[in-house]
């Protein structure tokens, strides 16, 4: 008995000509095109309710996006929590990231800040304090503030872009540091921007998912 | 009554007391006002009482579930209820019939459990109709609050655990709030992209006195869903498609959940596009239309696999683009503009590049698309192709009467015995492939199936959510396969206890023989773990069940048993025996290039 099914094996098949990359997208062939990755910060305008945390972090973990950091805090509004990551994707991810975000039932609103958006880390940094002339001189580079000092350790507080604290965390460096503490990026848009809209969010972002996507193609064929 | 429910803290059976105060001067009420009239219920004196009225209120009339402690308070509500409550055997088996429910009916499936071990149960079936986007609605019995954290006695962090496999779930905290909890999660399950919620009740909150009305099922304001596509795209996608030589469309899950079958089988024939359909999206085209090329994907036919590798523009409709169903994505319809609709913007793109990404309702979208398309495709050539590869490509099997039964043969006969409304479900591997593909389907909802979790076990209580749902001059047949079917036959109590008319057509091979089958292919005939030896006798276990059981063997037993179990009122068990070495085809290995299914297995 003849198992299997009657037809033209693989090899006698016609084959299209086209590709696509990894991401799913058509691409040319003969090239290979792969997004790189970017850093960039997503805000979310969130209810501030139980739970929303761990589902923002729990999403982050199942889905296999690459995050630097999550802060979240409270704002203005008393039933508004604003979480502020930093993740790390090719564009395709972080596209994903913003979508998969809005649709938790608990977010009100998403956006992807500016690369100049104002964006600032905190830090403390406990080093050992037996040159405090030193110390005090690196510190006073960072404009860090002295939060504790006692004969043996020293320990400051610094705010600033992220750029500032590694800097300051490498100066440190010489003195030895004991133990360090940061916060992960906050941030805000700059000027009259709303950093994560509180009305009208869907509107805007479904019709931003629409825009997201280029719906006139690279390669016609 | 199960262990669970007979195992009662000291600290529970004190409540139980305080609430027999309370409940107490509930119940001469009721009968004094329903003696008046049905149409005022009398107010909710309790968080449970509140939780059942929003069930009520959210028009409710049937649920699955299994008692136990924590979730006994709702159950005492329910006892005065109208909701006809159907006691399953396990809680996976109550998640799915609920799923299967939702499925058939179009309404969120209701499935009851307590805490702990009955929550954890739920989860499988969770998870399922998370994939699926089945609308569902779970209710958990939980710890009192005050106990929450404690590591109580059959405590589970259910909201925890069930995050990730339902699309909203909610920790109930006020018995003044719990019926509005309720009402919300029933309203989220079904609106825009469907999903399963899950809403978990302390005993304290269920048990607890209020006499707030539950307010009506709507979702919050955070939850807004677009329902009409953006004009331009829609142009641009209309001009895309009247400029197009290949066109096909690709109907999804979210053809049938969206209600959209009757818009796309419209603009499908009017336009003369062949349709391909994902495995949740089958029954949303008639597979006996010319037009049709059945499903793509892993074993899908080779037709629709072959118009889908060549196709110059794809008209995606509520689908998510499936590993399944694309295989390797590099050669995945690779000349294809791709038109996507679909309620969740979050799948536009996620796996394949939309090119005109139409983010709505699908029925809605559809419309819109009709409309704005003017003239047809020029496609005769492209049609003729697509007829040719069906006959290159014929499902045509072999099956001379001196071998041992085939499969293929069985779901055929079963086809022609039954009546087009009837409804089909299955468990996960061979048998649920050879249901899809020698099964012609022609409606939406009478095929249901678990696609994306893959959840062997799902058929037999599907049947049972299925057979409640269906209407009553609708069949309902599950095709199951000896290791699927062990996992859940348990559900035969229920279907002798209710007497649901269902027939089970089990596909005995006496392995798992879809991993078989891969072993052979990919492992080199090393069968571990596959070969199940000794598998019991399933007409007598039916029959131990209080089922009808029938026995197959012989090609010429085929026609007769199956009209024999049709017929019989109640459920009916076949226990198929079929040759243990077919295997289905054609096959696309993961990962692998569509358009290069294998006939045979050494084209693998």
């Amino acid at each position: 008995m003849k198992r299997g099914l009657e037809g033209p094996p693989p090899e006698d098949r016609p084959t299209p000509a086209g590709r696509r990359n990894k991401q799913g997208i058509r691409i040319d062939p003969e090239v290979e095109a792969t997004h790189e990755p970017r850093r960039t910060v997503i805000s979310a305008l969130v209810a501030h309710e139980p739970g929303v945390l761990s589902d923002v972090s729990g999403l982050f973990s199942r889905r296999q996006f690459n995050i630097e950091s999550l802060t979240v805090g409270p704002t203005k509004d008393e039933d508004r929590a604003r979480i502020t990551v930093v993740v790390e994707e090719p564009d395709p991810g972080i596209d994903q990231i913003k979508k998969q975000l809005r649709k938790l039932v608990p977010v009100i609103s998403v956006r992807e800040l500016e690369p100049d958006a104002m964006q600032r880390e905190l830090a403390l940094i406990k080093v050992d304090a037996e040159d405090p002339a030193q110390v005090s001189a690196v510190a006073d580079m960072y404009d860090a503030t002295t939060v504790d000092s006692s004969t043996e350790t020293a320990t400051f507080e610094i705010t600033g872009a992220r750029q500032k604290i590694e800097a300051a965390i490498d100066t440190f460096g010489q003195f030895g540091i004991r133990e360090i503490s940061r916060t992960g990026t906050t941030a805000l848009a700059r000027g009259t921007e709303e950093t994560a809209a509180a009305a009208n969010a869907t509107e805007s972002t479904a019709t931003e998912a629409n825009r997201d996507e280029p719906y006139q193609t690279a390669n016609d064929d | 009554m199960s262990e669970r429910a007979a195992k009662v803290t000291p600290a529970d059976e004190e409540e139980q007391d305080d609430d027999q105060i309370t409940d107490s001067a509930a119940p001469d009420a009721a009968q004094e006002i329903d003696a008046e009239s049905e149409t005022t219920p009398e107010p909710v004196t309790s968080g449970a009482e509140a939780v059942v009225r929003a069930l009520e209120n959210a028009g409710v009339e049937h649920a699955f579930g299994v008692q136990g402690g924590a979730i006994m308070p709702v159950y005492d509500a329910l006892y005065d209820s109208e909701i006809y409550h159907v006691t399953m055997a396990h809680e996976q088996g109550a998640a799915h019939a609920a799923d299967a429910y939702g499925i058939v009916s179009g309404k969120p499936g209701i499935c009851l459990a307590t805490s702990g071990p009955g929550a954890t149960n739920l989860v499988t079936g969770l998870a399922d109709a998370d994939m699926d986007s089945d609308p569902m609605m779970a209710l958990t019995g939980q710890v009192p609050t005050e106990l929450v954290g404690n590591d109580a006695f059959q405590e589970t962090d259910t909201t925890g655990v069930t995050t990730p496999v339902t699309k909203d779930n909610t920790f109930s905290s006020h018995s003044d709030t719990v019926g509005s909890d309720v009402s919300e999660a029933f309203a989220l399950a079904s609106e825009g992209r469907p999903g399963p919620t899950l809403v978990d009740l302390p005993k304290d909150v269920t048990n607890g006195e209020t006499d707030r009305e539950p307010d009506a099922p709507s979702v919050p304001e955070t939850y807004e869903v677009q329902e009409r596509a953006d004009e331009e795209i829609v142009a641009a996608a209309a001009e895309r498609i009247e400029n197009s030589n290949r066109p096909a469309m690709l109907l999804g899950g979210g053809v049938i959940k969206g209600e959209a079958s009757e818009a796309c089988r419209e603009f499908a024939i009017e336009h003369e596009i062949p349709v391909i359909t994902t495995m949740p999206g089958i029954g949303a085209f008639p597979e006996d239309h010319e037009l049709s090329l059945e499903m793509a994907g892993m074993h899908g036919t080779g037709y629709a696999n072959m118009a889908i590798t060549h196709c110059d523009t794809l008209i995606g409709i509520g689908t998510r683009f499936d590993d399944r169903l694309t295989g390797g994505i590099e050669t995945f319809a690779p000349d294809a503009e791709l038109i996507h609709v679909d309620i969740d913007p979050a799948e536009i793109s996620k796996n394949i590049h939309a090119d005109y990404p139409l983010i709505g309702d699908a029925a809605t979208v559809v419309e819109q698309l009709a409309e704005a398309v003017d003239e047809s495709p020029e496609a005769t050539k492209w049609r003729a192709q697509c007829q040719q590869w069906k006959s290159d490509y014929s499902m045509a099997y072999d099956a001379p009467e001196d071998e041992p039964l085939q499969p293929e043969f069985v779901v055929e006969a079963l086809d022609e015995a039954t009546d087009d409304d009837t409804i089909v479900t299955t468990g996960v591997g061979q048998h649920q492939m050879w249901a899809c593909q020698y099964w012609t389907y022609t409606e939406p909802r009478t095929w249901v199936s678990s696609h994306g979790l893959g959840t062997m076990g799902y058929g037999l209580p599907a049947a049972i959510g299925a057979r409640i749902a269906a209407d009553d001059d609708q069949d309902v047949v599950c095709f199951d396969g000896d290791g699927s079917f062990l996992m859940t036959l348990q559900g035969l109590s229920v279907a002798v206890r209710e007497n649901l008319d269902i027939t089970v057509a089990v596909l005995n091979n006496e392995y798992i023989g879809m991993v078989r089958q891969w072993q052979d292919a990919f492992f080199e005939g090393r069968h571990s773990a596959s070969d199940y030896h000794w598998m019991p006798e399933f007409d007598k276990l039916a029959e131990a069940f209080g089922a009808a059981g029938f026995r197959i063997d012989d090609y010429d037993e085929v026609a007769d048993t199956i009209e024999e179990a049709l017929s019989y009122d109640g459920p009916s068990v076949i226990d198929v025996h079929i040759d243990p070495e077919a295997n289905v085809f054609p096959m696309v290995p993961s990962g692998g290039d569509n358009g290069q299914f294998a006939l045979t297995e050494d084209q693998l």
